[in-house]
């Protein structure tokens, strides 16, 4: 298994869904992508992008105004 | 692996006729996002539009509203890096790495005197006419004019 990290701080629309689309083209079944991130509509816009793309969202949390998605493939 | 076959069915397509920096950039986050949302994504370049494929162009389009002879871009060129926006060249190098396909209007070349060697061929998938635009509107979930 191997993990990505997509680290979109302070970046804004559409960076955040843009880099999680790339990491979700390269990464296995299997594989894990962690993102972080403090765009506050991309934190509800990447679980419905990993929808789209047939994969599912482990795990959400937050801590002030940063976000973790943890994404299994 | 993802099913791309099931996946990648949707498809927007989006043309692009203005030449104005703002639009570009709403068409290019529009193509990105139906990218980034599972879905196949077409622009179609046309008119004043094709100016941005030129070599060099892409961020030469005025504002659509108060340009104000280019001190309204300066102003948003100024809010947007504040504001940590992606500049156009990261947007438009982002379509294509996700699959994105940018077509150019042939017809529309030849009135604005734009020839092939005129245009990025790093972006360019195909120079075509409107019954192309028309294949791939006719089998899209969403289709823009910009």
């Amino acid at each position: 298994m191997n993990k990505f990290i997509v680290d979109v701080r302070n970046q804004v629309c559409p960076v955040p869904l843009v880099e999680v689309r790339k990491a979700l083209r390269k990464a296995k079944e299997g594989d894990e992508i962690e993102v972080i991130g403090t765009h506050e509509n991309s934190k509800k816009e990447i679980p419905m992008a990993v929808e789209a793309a047939g994969k599912k969202v482990k795990e959400i949390t937050e801590e002030g105004k940063q976000w973790k998605i943890i994404i299994k493939c | 692996m993802e099913n791309n076959n099931k996946v990648l069915k949707e498809k927007a397509t989006i043309i692009v006729h203005s030449g104005d920096f703002d639009k570009l950039y709403s068409a290019l986050i529009i193509g990105n996002g139906a990218l980034s949302m599972g879905m196949e994504a077409t622009i179609f370049f046309t008119f004043w539009g094709l100016l941005r494929l030129k070599k060099g162009g892409l961020t030469k389009g005025g504002l659509s509203k108060m340009n104000l002879f280019g001190l309204g871009k300066l102003l948003i060129n100024f809010l947007m890096k504040r504001k940590n926006v992606a500049p156009l060249e990261k947007l438009i190098s982002d379509f294509k790495e996700l699959g994105g396909k940018i077509l150019a209007c042939e017809m529309t070349m030849g009135i604005m005197g734009i020839k092939k060697k005129d245009l990025r061929q790093d972006l360019v998938d195909d120079y075509v006419g409107v019954g192309t635009y028309i294949q791939e509107a006719k089998e899209s979930k969403i289709t823009l004019f910009i």
